[in-house]
């Protein structure tokens, strides 16, 4: 069972990035260009550059390797699977498949809400390369999966986002291909759907399917996967067991200072605007990532207008999620009766984090300045990410896998042997 | 499977992916075997057409008898045009029909593709899946519309003839030729999406240099070679020649049709497979 599965060899995707205000032309447009310099070719307008979104992808998945790619935003890892699944194709170089491939991308494509559940199933299925027959013999499985039986005969634009989520899932999770190319698909949903979802990825995995996983979620790629490759602009940077490509990625220069200055999605008055984030350590030397236990300060650069800023009911919240939104922890310097009334024109809010109790991953931090709910002088959702790398936590040198978790908890133990057993 | 040192086995399915190439294949094998998904959406796009509308069904019978009773007021009543002793509704009727076919699965496929941008950029299929299948759920308000032509021609005590056995033949040469245009409109309008502007004036053009109101007898003879060209001119004629059972088998017009109904699913069909490698990243 060592046969090749997937083979990707020299594997690149440019695309050509015009610097122009409408996605597509119109034929106007291309004649004018025709028009005006008639011996030149039309692909080489003035205001065009070549991006390479892919450069030099090379690797080999055996047979039931279930394996995990990782990446940050932008590095690639879409194109390619865009490009395996055989949505788009390749500049250069090329890639063998042996087997069936069934590719989610996303849940629910070709769902159209003015369709009952009923019909999306055989529409989805069918859209995913099933045959009918495929879907009817498996039509029950998939309505009980999704929990739907009562809304069968509903238009899917009057089920829940968790009906509708659950159902789209389930129809995905009864395709039978060999190869399974998945994306960030268990990013939806609620814990209980996630937990659903993991559950059958992990049991397609360990049945001897092909799979290729893209995650961010560490805890997901070092539990389902057998092996990784990370992504780094287009190439692949490391290529080993999943263990070691997590942590590869999670050291792997990230930055650790994020300005926020020219950031698109703020809300709030702006009387006192973040404008970037970092993170210290206690000598105040800025750390680029930050080991699992070690005390960090959060610095939140701020500032405002002249004069200052006053305001008694200030309150400055830090908010910790994993990067497929799960909120970890709130802080706020009203929980620890700190308040600061006085803002002079700039400085910073700094967060002490003693003993960071959180396993390696990435995680995204969210702040906001409030006078009261929902009236924000400053907030930005996601702002910066923190990246944790493994840290003697415990002092032992041991500490568990991220799969177990994100937290690390202070804890001890002991025997008590004085105590009887009671019924409950 | 004997050369083969394997054990026998479903075969392992191979797929290279490489760049775009200028030419490919029209790979007909590949679109048969998303048979069921090119059927299931030509459902979705009927449900979703008369979901939501109140009489629903009727629109497809008013709609061609309207506009026949208005043509056959205008150009046989108004006009005293000749339609060889078949009253003028049954006359625009019968050429209404292979015509609607036609400017129907144009429209429907011309956007068919943007309409369906999503899918095109999450899922593979065969892309020609899309347009086909738009253009193919014009055969329901075909079918409809027959079964009124039927009612008419009872109504008017018209007796049917034997030359009705060939109109699945025409039928089907008609979707060839609107299935051909309508994959290379549909794949240019991902690039220019001027088609989708131009096309129901082209369309409008096209109707009334077709014998679909008048009759094709009126053609001088010296403009017929040109006007022989176009492929819906044999099949109006069958149509007529079929339902009506008037005038004589128009066979040389009828061997024009299917010779550029083919050419026109080959062209458009090239230029469809070879624009839809670069779809995902355009659309």
């Amino acid at each position: 069972m060592s046969e090749i599965a997937i083979r990707v060899e020299g594997l690149g995707k440019s695309y050509q990035i015009t610097h122009a205000t409408s996605g597509y032309r119109t034929l106007q447009e291309d004649l004018r260009a025709l028009i005006k310099r008639p011996f030149s070719r039309g692909s080489d307008a003035p205001r065009q550059e070549t991006f390479w979104a892919l450069k030099d992808i090379s690797f080999d998945v055996k047979q039931g390797e279930v394996l995990g790619i990782i990446g940050r935003n932008g590095a690639g890892k879409s194109t390619l699977l865009k490009i395996l699944s055989r949505i788009t194709k390749p500049t250069i170089g090329h890639a063998d498949i042996y087997g069936r491939v069934g590719s989610l991308l996303e849940v629910g494509t070709g769902f159209h809400p003015e369709l009952t559940g009923r019909e999306n199933i055989f529409l989805n299925g069918a859209v995913l390369g099933m045959s009918r027959r495929d879907i009817q013999a498996r039509f029950d499985e998939i309505v009980a999966f999704a929990e739907v039986e009562q809304f069968l005969d509903t238009p899917v634009k009057r089920y829940s986002s968790g009906m509708y989520m659950r159902l789209a899932f389930a129809v995905a999770a009864h395709m039978e291909p060999e190869v399974l190319v998945v994306d960030e698909v268990l990013a939806v949903g609620d814990a209980a759907f996630q937990k659903k979802c993991l559950g059958k990825m992990s049991e397609v995995a360990k049945g001897g399917r092909t799979v290729l996983f893209v995650s961010h979620n560490m805890a997901a790629v070092e539990n389902l996967c057998t092996r990784g490759i990370v992504l780094e602009q287009g190439r692949v940077i490391f290529e080993g067991t999943q263990t070691e490509a997590i942590s590869r990625y999670l050291i792997r220069g990230q930055e650790n200072s994020f300005s926020l200055r020219e950031h698109p999605h703020r809300v709030g008055t702006g009387e006192v605007r973040i404008v970037g984030i970092e993170f210290r350590d206690l000598n105040g030397a800025p750390l680029d990532v930050i080991a699992a236990g070690q005390t960090i300060d959060v610095y939140f650069h701020y500032e405002c207008a002249q004069g200052g800023y006053y305001n008694p009911r200030m309150r400055f919240s830090l908010l910790l999620k994993t990067q497929t939104d799960t909120p970890l922890f709130l802080h706020h310097n009203r929980l620890t009766r700190q308040s600061f009334p006085h803002l002079s024109e700039q400085g910073a809010f700094v967060c002490r984090i003693n003993r960071l109790p959180l396993t390696a991953n990435i995680y995204e931090i969210t702040y906001s300045l409030m006078i009261a709910e929902e009236s924000y002088i400053d907030y930005i959702d996601n702002a910066a990410q923190m990246t944790v790398i493994d840290g003697d936590y415990f002092g032992s040198g041991e500490i568990p896998p991220a799969s177990f978790g994100p937290f690390l908890v202070e804890a001890d133990w002991f025997i008590d042997d004085t105590v009887q057993v009671k019924d409950v | 499977m004997a050369s083969q040192d394997k054990p026998v086995q479903a075969p392992v399915r191979h797929i290279r992916i490489q760049p775009a190439r200028a030419w490919v294949a029209l790979e007909l094998q590949e679109l048969w075997h998303f048979r069921d998904l090119m059927f299931i959406l030509m459902m979705r796009d009927i449900k979703l057409r008369y979901k939501q509308t109140v009489f629903g069904v009727v629109w497809v019978i008013i709609q061609p008898l309207i506009a026949s009773l208005i043509f056959a007021v205008i150009f046989g009543r108004f006009a005293g045009l000749p339609s060889g002793g078949v009253p003028y509704l049954l006359f625009v009727y019968a050429g209404l029909l292979p015509w609607n076919i036609f400017a129907g699965a144009l429209q429907r496929a011309g956007n068919s593709l943007v309409g369906d941008s999503k899918l095109i950029s999450k899922v593979y299929f065969p892309r020609m899946v899309i347009p086909v299948a738009s253009s193919g759920s014009i055969l329901v308000d075909f079918a409809v519309a027959l079964a009124v032509m039927f009612v008419l021609l009872l109504l008017n005590g018209w007796q049917l003839s034997l030359n009705l056995v060939l109109l699945p033949v025409f039928t089907l040469m008609v979707l060839l030729i609107s299935v051909g245009l309508s994959l290379f409109i549909s794949a240019l309008n991902v690039y220019y999406r001027d088609f989708m502007y131009a096309l129901p004036f082209i369309i409008q053009v096209l109707m009334y240099a077709s014998p679909v109101v008048y009759s094709g007898d009126l053609i001088p003879e010296l403009v017929k070679p040109f006007y022989a060209i176009n492929p819906m001119v044999g099949i109006i004629e069958g149509f007529r020649w079929s339902l009506l059972g008037t005038g004589e088998f128009p066979a040389l017009p009828l061997a024009v049709s299917l010779g550029i109904g083919i050419l026109l699913f080959i062209i458009g069909g090239l230029v469809f497979q070879r624009i839809a490698q670069n779809f995902a990243d355009v659309i």
